[in-house]
C-alpha cells in the first residue's frame, strides 16, 4: 500500500472523500441557512427540525401512501418549504422587527415542538428506509469501494447548491431579491410585491433542508434528534463562512465535512468537535468570517 | 466511609436477623416498586415501557398484594442521563416511599442510581444494564444484577470466534464506559485464546455517520471486526458496514444485540452473524407463553432485559413473602440463598456479590430463508453455562 | 434592596417551605434560579445572549465534585473552587467573546462552551458519561451534616440569597448604571469615555461565577456532576427560564427557573414525559409572539397602569 511519513494514503483518500460526503449535507443545510439570513436577517434555528421533517417526509410517504424515493426528492421538500410558508407567516412575520435573537428564539421553540411530537409519535430509536435499487451496489475505486448512493449524494447535493447559488447571484431574480431585502420601500414603490417575496425565500430556505432529509433517510437512521445533533454544527459553519455568505456557505460546508473526515482519521473521538475549534479560531482572526464582509 | 458502611451494615443485619417474624412487617404498609427504564430514547425499545409492562405482569401474577398489602407500582423516564435518574430515585425513595427500583437500562444511569439506592439501603433490581461494574469495583450488598453483562457477551461471543481461528480483531467501540468495558474484556478473551487485537477505533455515542470507521476497519486487515456498541449505534454500523462492502471481506461480530434491533436490519445484512443472549423467545414452552402473553399487551415480542425485569421481580416478591417483611436485608438474604427458577431463569443463582449467574444462549441471527415469521430472529447455537459465563465472585464484593 | 415588607413575606415562605415541599426538588429550583439569575445580568442587564452559559454551571459542578471527592474539602471551600473556577474560565472566555456583538457573541460562546464539553467527555477525571458520581456533601464548616435534606436546603438557601443579593447590588450601583447605558445604547457609552468592552467583560466574569456558584452548589445537593449541565440545550434552557420569567427584571429569572423546573418536573413522572419537549417549546415560542415581557415584566406593566 502507497504510505507517506507513516500515513496510508489510500485510507487518507478514502477518509476525504467520506468527508466530502458528509460535507454535502452540510452545505444544502447552512446554504438554506445562509439564504434566510443573508436576504431575510432571520435566524432560523428550525433549519434541523425540519432536516428531520423532510428524512421522516420520505419515510412517511413510502409508508402511507406509496410515493417512492425519487418522487419523494421533489415532492417531499415541496410539502416542507409550504410548511415553512406558514411558519414564516404566522410565527416570524409578527416579530419581523424585533431584534434577530427573537427570532432565533421563536424557531428554537419551534424545533423542540417538532422533535418533541416526533418523539412521541415514532420514539426516538429509528427507522430505517431502503435505499433506492437504482442506486444499490457500489464502484470499486483503487482506494476505497464508493457506494453509489454516496456518490449520488456528492452529485445531486453540487447540482442544488450551484444552481442555487447562480439563481440568487447571477439572475435577475436572485437581483430583485437582493434589492428588495435590502431597500424593501424602494422595491416597493417599483411594484414588486416584498412580503411575498420574503414569504418565498422563507420557504425555499426551508425545502432545502427538507431536501437534504430525504437525501439523508436511506443512509442515516431517520430518527427524532438527528436535526438537533446536527444544527449546531451546520450554524458554526454558516458562521465560519460568514453569515449570509451563499457561496461561502456551500463552500465552507464542503470543507468542514473534510476537515470532519481528517478528524475522524487521526483523533476520532474529537470529531464532534473540531468544528467549533475551528469556528473560534476563524472568528478570533476574521470576525465576520471566512466569506463575510466586514459589517 | 468504607469502615463505617460494613459497621452500619453489620449493625442492621443483627437488627434484621432477629425482626424477621411471621407477622407482616412492610415498611409504610404497603411494597411500592419503581421502574426506572428510558421510556423514549435510544433504549427505548430495549428497556423502556416493556420494562413497566414487564413488572406489571410480574406483580399480577403474584397477586397484586403481598402478605396481605396492596404492591404498587411507580414508573419514570430518566432519558438516560445519570443526574435525572438519580434525582428521581432521590425523590422516590425519600419522599414517595419506595422499597425497591428496577428497570435500569444505561449503565451510566444505573450507576449513579445504585449509588442512591445503596445510601439508603434500597434494593436495586438491574434489568438491563450492560457494565459489571455494579458486581466488582462498584458492587453493593443492595445490588442484584440481573440478565447479563459485558462479561458473558464476551465470553459467550468473542471465545468460540477465536477458537474457531479467526484470530485477528479490530473493534469499533461506542465512546463511553460501556463500549470501552466491552471492548477491554472483549480483548482479554481474544488474548487468552491467542488471539490479537490489530486496533479500535472510538466512535462517539450516538454518531450517524460510520463511514469514515468502516473504512479504517476494512485498511486493519482484521480478520473479524467486532462492534463494541449497543442500540441505535449497533444498527448503524452494521447498516454502514454492509454498504461499503466490509461485510463482504471480513466476518462482523455484534456484541450486544438485542432482539429489537436485530429485527430492524435487513436480513441479507444481519443474516448469519453470532450474537451472545441472556433469553430468547422461542426457546421453549415455558418462555413461548410468557412471551405471547407480554406480546399480546406490548405488541412485540420481548428482549432479554423485559424477561429478566418480570423474573428478578417475581424473586424480589417471593422473597419478601417468605421473609415476611420489605426489610432490604433480610429480603436480599433470602434473594440470595433461594434459586430463582422460572421461564427466564435456568440453572441459576443469585451471587453473593449480587451476581444472577444463569444460562445464557449463543445464537445466530437467522437468515431470510430461515424465517418462519417475523419473530424468528434468532436460533439457539449453544447453552453457555453460567459458570463459564461470568466471572468469579471478587473477594471485596462477597456479601455474605 | 429596601427590605421591604413583601421580601420579608418572601423570605418567611423560603423558610417554612421545606416542610410543605420535598427540599432536594426546592433546591433545584434554588439552584436554577442563581443560574438564571446570574445569565440575566449579562442577557437582562447588559443585552449580551450568551448561548454557551452552561458551561460556567457544569464547570463548578465538576470542579467542586472532583475536590470534594478526592481532597476531603469541606463544602464551602469545595464550592468556593467550583465558583472560582467558573469565574476564572469565564475571565477568558469574556476576553475572547465580550468584542463581538449580537449572534456572533451568541456563536463565540456557544463554540467556546462546547470545546469544554469535549474536555469534560474525555478528560480521565470526570468520567465521562457517567459523570461524577457518589459525591459526598461533606460537613458545613467541619461540623453540620449536610446530608441532612434540611440542612442542607438552608445551606443552599444562605447562598442563593448571598448571589441573590450581589447581583442586586451589582444591578443598582454605579457600574450597574453604565452596563445599562451599554445595552441601551453602546455607541453614545463609548463616546462618554467608558471602555465598553471592559464593562462587559467584568459583568460575564461575574455571570460566570455566579453560574459555577450554582452549578457548585447543585452538584452537591445532588452528590453528582454529569454532562447535562454541560450540553447546550442545559444553555438553552436558562434563555427559557429567563424569558419566561421576565428578562431584565430582578424576579423574573426566579420564577422563570421555578415554573420550568415545576413542569420539568410534575411532566417526568410517567405518561407525559414525552410532552416536556412539546411544552417547553410552546412556551417558548408563546412568550416570544406574545409576552416578550415575560411573567414579571408583565405583571409590572400591569401594576403600573393601574397603580402607578
Amino acid at each position: 500500500m502507497a504510505t507517506f511519513l507513516g500515513i496510508n494514503l489510500f485510507g487518507l483518500f478514502g477518509q476525504l472523500l467520506v468527508g466530502l460526503i458528509n460535507g454535502s449535507f452540510y452545505a444544502l443545510l447552512s446554504l438554506g441557512l445562509a439564504i434566510i439570513f443573508g436576504l431575510l436577517k432571520i435566524i432560523n434555528f428550525a433549519q434541523g427540525a425540519i432536516y428531520m421533517l423532510g428524512a421522516f417526509g420520505a419515510y412517511l410517504a413510502l409508508q402511507y401512501l406509496g410515493i417512492g424515493y425519487w418522487a419523494a426528492l421533489i415532492v417531499v421538500p415541496l410539502v416542507v418549504g409550504l410548511l415553512g410558508i406558514l411558519m414564516e407567516r404566522f410565527l416570524i412575520r409578527p416579530i419581523a422587527n424585533e431584534d434577530h435573537l427573537y427570532s432565533l428564539l421563536l424557531t428554537f421553540g419551534v424545533a423542540l415542538v417538532l422533535q418533541g411530537l416526533f418523539t412521541h409519535m415514532f420514539g426516538s430509536s429509528g427507522l430505517s428506509y431502503a435505499i433506492p435499487d437504482a442506486l444499490k451496489g457500489g464502484t470499486k475505486l483503487p482506494f476505497m469501494y464508493l457506494p453509489n448512493y454516496r456518490a449520488w449524494i456528492i452529485i445531486a447535493s453540487l447540482i442544488v447548491c450551484v444552481g442555487t447559488w447562480w439563481m440568487i447571484e447571477k439572475t435577475k431574480l436572485g437581483a430583485y431579491l437582493r434589492a428588495g431585502t435590502e431597500n424593501p420601500a424602494l422595491m416597493q414603490a417599483f411594484g414588486i410585491n416584498v412580503p411575498l417575496m420574503v414569504t418565498l425565500t422563507f420557504g425555499f430556505g426551508v425545502a432545502l433542508a427538507g431536501f437534504a432529509g430525504v437525501m439523508a433517510a436511506p443512509v442515516y437512521s431517520v430518527s427524532p434528534d438527528m436535526g438537533s445533533n446536527i444544527l449546531i454544527v451546520v450554524f458554526a459553519i454558516v458562521v465560519i463562512g460568514g453569515m449570509g455568505s451563499i457561496g461561502g456557505a456551500i463552500i465552507t460546508g464542503l470543507g468542514m465535512g473534510i476537515v470532519e473526515g481528517l478528524t475522524k482519521y487521526f483523533y476520532p473521538e474529537a470529531s464532534n468537535t473540531v468544528i467549533f475549534l475551528v469556528m473560534v479560531v476563524v472568528l478570533l482572526i476574521k470576525p465576520a468570517g471566512l466569506f463575510g464582509k466586514e459589517a | 466511609m468504607k469502615l463505617m458502611n460494613k459497621t452500619l451494615l453489620s449493625a442492621a443485619m443483627a437488627v434484621a436477623l432477629t425482626s424477621t417474624a411471621a407477622h407482616a412487617d412492610l415498611s409504610d404498609d404497603k411494597v411500592k416498586i419503581g421502574v426506572l427504564a428510558d421510556m423514549g430514547g435510544v433504549y427505548a425499545d430495549v428497556c423502556g415501557k416493556g420494562c413497566l409492562t414487564a413488572v406489571e405482569m410480574a406483580v399480577e401474577d403474584f397477586g397484586g398484594s403481598v402478605l396481605g398489602k396492596k404492591i404498587e407500582i411507580v414508573s419514570a423516564d430518566d432519558q438516560n442521563k445519570p443526574d435525572v435518574g438519580s434525582a428521581i430515585v432521590r425523590e422516590w425513595i425519600e419522599s414517595k416511599e419506595v422499597d425497591v427500583v428496577t428497570g435500569l437500562v444505561a449503565s451510566s444511569v444505573t450507576g449513579a442510581v445504585t449509588k442512591v439506592t445503596t445510601d439508603n439501603k434500597k434494593i436495586a433490581l438491574i434489568a438491563a444494564s450492560a457494565s459489571n461494574a455494579f458486581t466488582t469495583k462498584a458492587c453493593s450488598p443492595y445490588n442484584a444484577h440481573w440478565t447479563y453483562n459485558v462479561v458473558a457477551l464476551a465470553n459467550g461471543t468473542v471465545k468460540p470466534i477465536v477458537q474457531s481461528g479467526k484470530k485477528k480483531w479490530f473493534f469499533i467501540t461506542a465512546d463511553y464506559a460501556f463500549g470501552h468495558a466491552l471492548e477491554g474484556i472483549a480483548s482479554k478473551v481474544i488474548k487468552a485464546e491467542g488471539g490479537e487485537v490489530v486496533g479500535a477505533v472510538r466512535a462517539p455515542l450516538g454518531t450517524t455517520d460510520f463511514s469514515s470507521y468502516i473504512l479504517q476497519a476494512q485498511a486493519s486487515g482484521a480478520e473479524v471486526v467486532g462492534l463494541a456498541n449497543a442500540g441505535a449505534d449497533f444498527v448503524n454500523s452494521l447498516k454502514t458496514a454492509a454498504e461499503f462492502g466490509l461485510t463482504e471481506m471480513m466476518d462482523v461480530a455484534g456484541l450486544l444485540v438485542f432482539t429489537p434491533n436485530a429485527k430492524a436490519l435487513d436480513p441479507a445484512i444481519a443474516g448469519g452473524m453470532l450474537t451472545t443472549t441472556g433469553f430468547y423467545w422461542d426457546r421453549d414452552d415455558a418462555s413461548r407463553e410468557w412471551s405471547a402473553r407480554f406480546k399480546a399487551r406490548q405488541g412485540v415480542i420481548p428482549a432479554m432485559p423485559h424477561a429478566g425485569a418480570y423474573s428478578a421481580t417475581m424473586h424480589y416478591l417471593n422473597a419478601v413473602k417468605a421473609a415476611g417483611t420489605d426489610d432490604s436485608d433480610t429480603v436480599m438474604k433470602l434473594m440470595k440463598s433461594t434459586k430463582p427458577d422460572d421461564f427466564f431463569a435456568k440453572n441459576a443463582t443469585l451471587r453473593s456479590d449480587g451476581r444472577m449467574v444463569h444460562d445464557m444462549y449463543l445464537v445466530r441471527i437467522t437468515k431470510a430463508s430461515e424465517r418462519k415469521s417475523e419473530d424468528d430472529i434468532f436460533k439457539i447455537e449453544s447453552v453457555i453455562p453460567g459458570d463459564k459465563a461470568f466471572a468469579p465472585v471478587l473477594p471485596a464484593c462477597d456479601f455474605k | 434592596m429596601k427590605i421591604s415588607k413583601f421580601n420579608i413575606v418572601l423570605l418567611g415562605l423560603a423558610l417554612v417551605a421545606p416542610f410543605a415541599f420535598y427540599p432536594v426538588l426546592l433546591m433545584k429550583v434554588l439552584c436554577f434560579a442563581l443560574f438564571a439569575c446570574a445569565f440575566n445580568l449579562l442577557l437582562g442587564f447588559v443585552g449580551l445572549l450568551s448561548f454557551g452559559h452552561a458551561v460556567f454551571l457544569g464547570t463548578g459542578g465538576y470542579v467542586t465534585g472532583y475536590l470534594m471527592m478526592n481532597t476531603g474539602l469541606t463544602p464551602e471551600l469545595g464550592i468556593l473552587a467550583g465558583t472560582i473556577a467558573s469565574g476564572l474560565l469565564g475571565a477568558v472566555y469574556g476576553k475572547l467573546s465580550v468584542k463581538r456583538e449580537g449572534i456572533y457573541f451568541a456563536m463565540v460562546t456557544l463554540a467556546l462552551a462546547q470545546l469544554m464539553f469535549f474536555v469534560f467527555l474525555q478528560a480521565p477525571f470526570t468520567g465521562g458519561e457517567d459523570g461524577l458520581q457518589g459525591i459526598p456533601r461533606g460537613h458545613l464548616f467541619g461540623f453540620i451534616d449536610l446530608s441532612d435534606n434540611l440542612n442542607m436546603y438552608y445551606f443552599v438557601l444562605a447562598i442563593f440569597l448571598f448571589g441573590f443579593w450581589l447581583i442586586n447590588r451589582t444591578v443598582h450601583s454605579p457600574f450597574g448604571q453604565i452596563l445599562k447605558a451599554i445595552r441601551d445604547n453602546e455607541p453614545r457609552a463609548t463616546s462618554l469615555g467608558y471602555n465598553v468592552n471592559d464593562y462587559k467583560w467584568a459583568a460575564f466574569v461575574i455571570s460566570a461565577a455566579l453560574a459555577g456558584l450554582a452549578g457548585s452548589t447543585k452538584t452537591l445537593v445532588f452528590q453528582l456532576a454529569s454532562l447535562t449541565d454541560v450540553h447546550w440545550h442545559m444553555s438553552g434552557e436558562v434563555v427559557l427560564m429567563t424569558l419566561l420569567g421576565g428578562m431584565g427584571t430582578i424576579f423574573g429569572p426566579v420564577v422563570g427557573a421555578a415554573v420550568v423546573v415545576g413542569i420539568q418536573n410534575f411532566l417526568s413522572g410517567g405518561e407525559l414525559g414525552n410532552y416536556v419537549h412539546i411544552i417547553m417549546g410552546l412556551i417558548f415560542i408563546v412568550c416570544v409572539l406574545a409576552f416578550r415581557s415575560g411573567i414579571v415584566g408583565e405583571i409590572q406593566k400591569i401594576v403600573k397602569r393601574n397603580f402607578g
